[in-house]
């Protein structure tokens, strides 16, 4: 854990160095203030006091943002060769790789926290519930956990940033939008479980405030199917062909 | 502290990167890995570092092994790999108490062991500066510092004066050979005089097998069986080859090219031809100029081994 942690540190310190971090907060902010505040479908034209319109356009904005925050986080490694220096130290890949995915969620809960004043300014507004706000900011933690963990195993299979910007992309539409067509469009067994896979069921579920345990084994289960995958990928150089 | 390497092969799909070797490293030594590009200097060290798994064959450190205990060994190397690959957004001194850090060196040790690393390896005025702004020979010099951050008994160094100047190799040279007073270090180069000037000694590697292993002297007098002299004769006599090809002890006689009056002599082997080259000189009355003994290069024995 210790080890971890020192990797997290240094993956926020180069965030907060490089201006991914404030571009990241920046951009989030002034996105889902616009379209929670001023233009659309806003706040004011719905005329009640949630935070919905906020966690929608959030659920959009983090599925765009976390791939270009994961993109470059092991294929650069890759690229430059740090990836030796870092793995000849006393250190494992899974210590690597989780170190990562922690220092992107952290990044992200700071981006969230940020968000709060919407939620101090609707309570001012009228009757907020507070369990579903609450419950919204869980689901987005574990919506980006999923989307980190699918982009950091994305970045490791390539040399090349862009790659891993689109392939966490690619693999991520099938969770965020397809799996929920797929299961609007077929019926039965199949909708189900398509209805099971898509993310946007289960967001809506712990959004409403209720943590149910099939929620939370989904994301559990993303989240550790993707940290598994880039370890696996990291340790490609031990395989033996 | 000693590294034991036994029937190592790596394969990288169907080639053989390294093929079955086998060395031991004892504790104190400076040995030089030294081979044409792609012999598989790298791929061994890559393997003692636990940077990647063996297809075969077993390395121990300390009579630990690498598909034991790797996070023990890791701790007891030190690693500069090739290219010195480096996170150029750290500072010096951040970067420096990442890799402290990852290497488990206590909290209260970190900053002492920053500034020694800093002072051995001359970054005293650049410690702040960012290893982006840094020049190729200050890179190298941190790539060093890092990979002693740790007090490591073993340094490992890939190719660790590439890319600098003729001063900075002599001083990393410099470091080398005092590091290898108390440490056990491996080093690769495909440059002979930089192996010869560090290393206690040489294993020269070529296609994935050790094709020599010694101290320079040793590999040289192994390739040393014929004497080769090149002598500075003035005569007016056309029958100067033939004459000294008459000397029993020569094998060859060759006059040297752009350079009238000069000839390369080869001997027999184990046989000395000066006295007599000498001797006939006197009776012929030629005027012998020069005559040098010319040493068998290390060049020599290197290409002669993996060619």
């Amino acid at each position: 854990m210790k080890k971890t942690w020192i990797i997290t540190k240094r993956e926020l310190a180069s965030f907060f160095d490089s201006l991914t971090a404030y571009v990241m907060v920046v951009l989030f902010l002034g996105l889902s203030g616009i379209f929670t505040w001023l233009v659309g479908s806003n706040i004011f034209v719905n005329n009640q006091a949630n935070m919905g319109v906020f966690f929608g356009i959030a659920f959009w904005s983090l599925f765009f943002f976390i791939p270009a925050l994961t993109m470059k986080m092991v294929a650069e490694e890759n690229r430059l060769g740090t990836i030796e220096l870092l793995t000849t130290k006393d250190i494992t890949d899974g210590q690597i790789i989780r170190g990562k995915f922690f220092a992107c969620l952290i990044l992200i809960f700071i981006s969230l926290i940020c968000t709060l004043p919407y939620y101090i300014t609707i309570s001012q507004l009228g009757n907020i519930d507070d369990g579903a706000v609450i419950g919204g900011y869980v689901g987005l933690l574990f919506l980006s956990g999923s989307y980190v963990a699918i982009g950091l195993f994305a970045s490791s299979i390539t040399t090349n940033q862009i790659v891993a910007f689109l392939v966490a992309l690619f693999v991520g539409i099938f969770f965020h939008l397809l799996f929920d067509v797929m299961g609007t469009s077929t019926s039965g067994v199949l909708a189900s479980f398509f209805n099971y896979l898509s993310m946007r069921v289960h967001f809506d579920s712990i959004s409403r405030g209720v943590v149910d345990s099939r929620d939370l084994v989904y994301f559990g289960s993303i989240i550790t199917m993707g940290l598994y995958l880039a370890e696996l990928m990291l340790s490609k150089r031990n395989w033996q062909s | 502290m000693s590294i034991i390497v036994k029937n190592l092969t790596k394969k990288y799909g169907e080639q053989k990167a390294v093929n079955d070797i086998s060395f031991k490293i004892e504790t104190g030594e400076v040995v030089g890995f030294l081979g044409p590009n792609g012999a598989g200097k790298s791929t061994t060290m890559k393997m003692i570092t636990c940077f990647m798994a063996p297809s075969n064959g077993n390395i121990t450190v300390d009579d630990i092994s690498v598909n034991e205990n790797q996070s023990l060994i890791k701790k007891k190397i030190g690693y500069l790999p090739e290219n010195n690959p480096l996170y150029f957004d750290m500072s010096i001194v951040d970067y420096l108490r990442f890799t402290a850090e990852i290497q488990g060196v206590s909290k209260s040790d970190i900053p002492g062991r920053i500034g020694e690393m800093i002072e051995l390896c001359g970054l005293a005025r650049e410690k702040h500066k960012n290893i982006n702004e840094l020049s190729k020979g200050f890179r190298q010099r941190v790539g060093l510092a890092q990979a002693m951050i740790h007090d490591p008994e073993v340094l490992i160094l890939d190719e660790p004066t590439t890319g600098l100047d003729p001063n900075q190799i002599v001083e990393i040279r410099k470091l080398i050979k005092e590091l290898g007073k108390q440490k056990t270090v491996i080093l690769s180069s495909h440059i002979l005089s930089e192996v010869e000037a560090t290393c206690d000694r040489i294993l020269i590697i070529n296609r994935g097998r050790i094709v020599a292993d010694g101290t320079s002297e040793t590999l040289r007098s192994q390739a040393d069986g014929q004497e080769l002299l090149t002598v500075h004769i003035e005569a007016v006599n056309e029958e100067l080859q033939k004459s000294l090809l008459g000397l029993g002890s020569v094998e060859k006689v060759s006059a040297i090219e752009d350079k009238p009056g000069f000839y390369s002599i080869q001997s027999k082997p184990n046989m000395e031809s000066r006295k007599a080259i000498f001797d006939l000189c006197v009776k012929k009355k030629w005027y012998l100029l020069e005559m040098t003994g010319i040493e068998t290069r290390l060049e020599d024995v290197f290409r002669d081994l993996t060619n």
